[in-house]
This record gives C-alpha cells, sequence and structure tokens, in this order.
C-alpha cells in the first residue's frame, strides 16, 4: 500500500532474553513493521546477537560490496591480514532492485599479521586488529564496507522498508537470544546502503531515533583516536564512542548516560560535593562526547542491550517486561503486536540508561 | 453498539471506517484489536460520538477532535488530544509524551502516569478552556509553555523515589494554572514560575474535576481530597519578552 508521507522519526525496537533463549528474526520483523510509518523505505536493518554459535571463537564479518572488483580488493586484503576459517556469499532472497553484494567471513588475526607488517597494525590485541582492519575498509577499500565485525553476532541492512531487509536477508531463519531493528526516515544525510542502521564495531551495535547535531565535535574527537567516520550518517559515532569509552578505557557501562546525556551545568551545580566533583570531571574529559540533540537509542553489546534518551527526552522511548525478556521500543504498540500481557511497562527517564543482560549461567552458554 | 474489529487494519483504513460508521449513524463505536494505529477521532465534530477503544491507540489520538469521548481502556501513546478542541478523552492506564499538546478546549482524565512534557502550550480563549486531570505522577516539563488552561496533577502512586511532577516545571509558562496535589519542591519549578494558594473559586474547579475523575475511575473522593492543593502560575505574561532585548 503507498504510504503518504506526513509524519516522520525513525522507529527502533528491540529485546533480549535474558536466559538466553534464542528467538528466531520474526518477532523483531513484526515489531519494527507495526511502526512502518515511522519510517519511508530508505533504510531499514536488524542486529542479532547469538546467531553464529558454530563459529563463536572468530570474528564474523559482514561485508558489503559494490561490485565484482571491491570484493576482490578486499578478499587480498584480508588474505594477507586474517586467518579466513569460513565465508561465503550472505543468504539473501531475490528482490527486483539493484543492491550491493553481501558476504560474511568468519576470520581471526594470523600471527604473523599482528606481529607488525606495518606500523598501523602493530597491535597484538585481537579486537584492536580488527578495528582497525574494520576502518581501513571503510576508508580504503574503494566500494566495500565492513557492516559489522563482532563475535557470534550480525548486522543486516540495506535501503528498504524494515520487512523487505527482513526479507532480503531472511532474519527470519536465524536464531538470536538478542534483535534489535530500524527503521529509517532519513533526514540530513543520504539514504544508502551503508547509512542504514544498526551501525556496528565489534560487538557494539546502535540503531538510532533522531539527530546527532554534535556529529562534528564527536568525529574530530574520534578522529584523534584514529577511528574514520566513512557511513555519511551521525549515528556512525555512537559506536565507535562506545568502543573507545567502554571498551578501550573501561569506564563502566553503567555511567555511560552521564556521558552521552550528561546532566546540565544548572543540575550539576545543584549536586552534593562527590557527585559534583564527578560529573564535573566527566565534563572536562568527556565533553567531546557529549551527544547534542534528541534522540533515542538501542545499543546491544556483548551479553545485553541498552537503551538511552537525551537528556531532556526529545524522542520516544518505551520498556517492558515479560518473563526474563526486556523490550524496548519507540511505541508500546511495537512491543504489545508481539507480546500479549506484558508484567511490565514503562517509560525511561531522560539521559538514563535502562540496562538488560543475560544471567551469568546464559552468558556462559551462549559464549 | 458497532463494533470495529481494528486488527492488523492500518490507520487510514481504521479512519475511514470511522467516519463511514458516523455517517451511517452509528454513534456507539467499539474500536477492538487496536494496536498502534495513529489519529483515532482525528477531526470528529460530532458531539454524540462515543468511541470506546480495547488495545493500545497509536499517536495523535483525538487530535483535532471537537465534541466525541473517546474511552481507552488500556494505555496510551505519544500527542494524545494534539490541537483538540473540545470532547473528552479518558484513559484507563499510562500515557506517553506531549499528552494535550496545544488543545485548546474539551478534558482528559489519565488514570495512571503521564510522560514528558504534558500539557505542552496548551492555551484557552473566551469559553473554551481545556482541562487536564492526571491521577498519577507526571514526567519532566509538566506544563511546558503552557499558555492557558487548567492541569490537576492528583500524584495518587507518588512515593520517595516517584516525585509527582519531575524537574523544569512549567517551564515557559505564561497562562493557565497548575493544580498540585501535596507540596512540591521549588527547585525543580522554573524560576519564573510561582507558588500561590489556591483561592475558593479554584477550589470549585478542582473539586468539580476530581469527583468526574473519581466517578470514571472508581476512585475514593474523600482520599483524593484528604490533601491541600498547590497552585502554579506563570510570574508574568510574557516571560521571555526581554530574552532578545533588555527591558527597562
Amino acid at each position: 500500500m503507498e504510504l503518504s508521507k506526513d509524519i516522520s522519526g525513525c522507529g527502533i525496537a528491540g529485546f533480549i532474553n535474558t536466559d538466553g533463549t534464542l528467538t528466531s528474526g520474526i518477532d523483531i520483523a513484526d515489531s519494527i513493521n507495526l511502526m512502518k510509518e515511522r519510517g519511508n523505505g530508505l533504510g531499514a536493518g536488524f542486529a542479532a546477537y547469538g546467531i553464529y554459535p558454530d563459529f563463536k571463537e572468530y570474528y564474523a564479518l559482514h561485508i558489503m560490496y559494490d561490485n565484482e572488483q571491491s570484493r576482490k580488493n578486499t578478499e587480498a586484503y584480508l588474505d594477507r591480514k586474517l586467518h579466513i576459517e569460513q565465508h561465503g556469499g550472505m543468504p539473501t532472497r531475490i528482490i527486483n532492485k539493484k543492491r550491493p553484494i553481501f558476504f560474511v567471513y568468519f576470520v581471526e588475526p594470523r600471527e604473523q599479521s599482528t606481529k607488525a607488517e606495518s606500523e598501523e597494525f602493530q597491535s597484538r590485541e585481537a579486537d584492536e586488529f580488527i578495528v582497525k582492519l574494520t576502518m581501513h575498509i571503510n576508508e580504503k577499500i574503494d566500494g566495500a564496507y565492513v557492516v559489522s565485525s563482532g563475535k557470534n553476532m550480525g548486522v543486516f541492512k540495506g535501503v528498504g522498508y524494515p520487512e523487505e531487509i527482513a526479507n532480503l536477508f531472511r532474519i527470519d531463519e536465524y536464531k538470536a537470544y538478542m534483535w534489535t531493528a530500524h527503521n529509517r526516515f532519513p533526514t540530513n544525510t543520504p539514504g544508502w546502503w551503508g547509512g542504514a542502521h544498526p551501525f556496528s564495531l565489534l560487538d557494539w551495535s546502535v540503531v538510532h531515533n533522531g539527530e546527532i547535531s554534535s556529529y562534528g565535535a564527536n568525529k574530530r574527537y574520534l578522529e584523534m583516536y584514529r577511528y574514520k567516520c566513512t557511513q555519511k550518517t551521525d549515528t556512525e559515532v555512537i559506536a565507535y564512542l562506545l568502543d573507545l569509552i567502554i571498551r578501550k578505557h573501561k569506564f563502566p557501562l553503567e555511567k555511560i548516560g552521564d556521558i552521552f546525556s550528561a546532566p546540565l551545568w544548572s543540575e550539576i551545580n545543584k549536586m552534593q560535593k562527590k557527585d559534583k566533583e564527578f560529573h564535573t570531571a566527566l565534563r572536562m574529559v568527556y565533553g567531546s562526547a557529549l551527544l547534542n540533540g534528541p534522540f533515542s537509542i538501542l545499543v546491544g553489546f556483548k551479553g545485553g542491550i541498552f537503551g538511552l534518551n537525551d537528556r531532556i527526552k526529545l524522542r520516544p522511548l518505551v520498556a517492558a517486561k515479560k518473563g526474563s525478556t526486556v523490550y524496548m521500543a519507540s511505541e508500546e504498540s511495537a512491543i504489545r503486536y508481539i507480546v500479549k500481557d506484558l508484567d511490565e511497562v514503562w517509560m525511561p527517564d531522560a539521559g538514563k540508561p535502562v540496562i538488560a543482560k543475560l544471567t551469568e549461567e546464559a552468558y556462559k552458554n551462549v559464549y | 453498539m458497532h463494533e470495529i474489529n481494528a486488527t492488523d487494519v492500518h490507520y487510514k483504513e481504521l479512519n475511514e471506517e470511522i467516519r463511514e460508521s458516523i455517517r451511517n449513524n452509528e454513534h456507539d463505536l467499539i474500536l477492538d484489536g487496536v494496536c498502534g494505529q495513529y489519529y483515532i477521532g482525528c477531526g470528529i465534530s460530532n458531539s454524540n460520538v462515543k468511541i470506546t477503544i480495547n488495545g493500545v491507540p497509536g499517536n495523535d489520538l483525538g487530535a483535532f477532535m471537537n465534541g466525541p469521548v473517546i474511552n481507552v481502556m488500556n494505555n496510551a501513546q505519544d500527542g494524545i488530544g494534539n490541537t483538540m478542541n473540545g470532547g473528552k478523552i479518558v484513559i484507563h492506564g499510562s500515557v506517553g509524551d506531549v499528552l494535550a499538546y496545544s488543545m485548546r478546549g474539551g478534558s482528559i482524565f489519565v488514570k495512571e502516569n503521564v510522560g514528558y512534557r504534558a500539557c505542552i502550550h496548551m492555551k484557552a480563549y473566551k469559553e473554551m478552556n481545556p482541562t487536564v486531570v492526571i491521577g498519577g505522577c507526571a514526567g519532566a516539563f509538566a506544563g511546558e509553555y503552557m499558555a492557558g488552561g487548567t492541569m490537576i496533577l492528583l500524584g495518587l502512586n507518588k512515593s520517595e523515589t516517584r516525585p509527582i511532577a519531575g524537574v523544569y516545571l512549567a517551564t515557559g509558562m505564561h497562562g493557565g494554572s497548575i493544580f498540585i496535589r501535596g507540596k512540591i519542591s521549588h527547585d525543580i519549578l522554573w524560576e519564573k514560575a510561582e507558588i500561590e494558594a489556591v483561592t475558593n473559586e479554584d477550589y470549585t474547579n478542582i473539586k468539580n474535576n476530581v469527583k468526574e475523575f473519581c466517578n470514571i475511575f472508581k476512585i475514593d473522593y474523600n482520599r483524593v481530597m484528604d490533601e491541600e492543593f498547590v497552585k502554579v502560575v506563570p510570574e508574568s505574561s510574557r516571560p521571555y519578552g526581554n530574552l532578545y532585548i533588555p527591558g527597562p
């Protein structure tokens, strides 16, 4: 049916089975499709965690190619840098539209490559190696983009409505303990295949409703740490900021809201001494990592998900629970559509992350 | 009584079916299986119409509505009563953000909590005086840029961890009144809004609305009225008058 575009605003949805139960992609597709009106067919995507149990030791590179030449160039590069355990074209259904080529590679850094073949790949740490590899491919190899690079997870995204992207990538055939989804209504940036959400690096994936007005400041800050923003979309910085602040700086995830959605100075001034010092210090150190502008985001990470709003809640976010599953979405109806009789529904406070993680036992089983 | 099955029906078709039913003189409509359809009741100006909604309706419920009564038996989403002109909306649960956005007339009763920015830029003119009664608590920025009308906040489920109103209460407010049951801290109030004592005339208005609220939701009126109310009003009708140009 033809839609008249009189409303805008991206839609986001996600859920985690904290007991580690695997769910097919049907539910998440239904949930995001219910909010079809929030997008305009120019982008949709899904992130799925726990989908590659047979290759969970390997980084799963989902790579998008404009053409065969970009694939050949990239694979020659991958062969030099990585041990490729297995690879192949990603399972897709036939669609009547021009689209990029998608491949998946299960890889690990090769011993010789981590031992300093070149200046830029000196790190011995595998995660760091993969980040640099991702940045290199995205920036230097024409027509090749790493869509996701985590372990036992993957991102499926492109130009289209959510149901089209779900169909293209056959997400109904994957089973994950956690799913996130996005329905895009591009505002300031182009609607292209790489610009669809989720944005992902290592195990991080981000879906986002809103706009990051601080993109320029965030991008320059990230560039100082050699993150290259190549996807022409503001949301990209969130994935890289998380990688920098949480993985590399080891800042506690529970307090990420204090950086991304920092309290206003007027609120900091009213705080008790200890809190005031803490927040003042954060503003000094991580001022350039503040996400300004309206947003609600869902972030997938290894073993969990969090939802977060901007500090004055200018975009919608609803959370709910049913049994051991935690749901978050732009609209309550998107959750109700896939689960009846919720135990609890609530609206998260601005700037306060809602975090849900696998139980310890489930984590051990999955990873 | 006319039942409409809204399960998996697109909002456009659903709203067309509602209008078609009204044209056929069906005035008591029951919508079953509603899940996220936008704009239900939008622009309908027939005061005899009653719409009962089973399920969670989508954003902008009752937008521009002028007359009907909508009963939602569950929670509802964002933008309820957007620029509503007349009629009544009753929500037997909680609602999302920007409730009564630019509402101009009629009344809204919410049994439980409301999200951020309830009654944002609500306005009144002559005999048009919109009223919103909230049984639970309100998120931050309640009464933001409020220009007129009445908001009554009861906080029946307030506690130490759940304050009756969030921060930035009445930011930019330049008209109308907010009545709050119990005390509020000055810290959450915008610096150009004031707390005043409630007049006898105000109390009559509060009592009438609380009575209606209690009748609708079967709540003990005396329990609600066992706390005093405070009144939040703007300091001036032009609080930003000197924002860009220094004042006298």
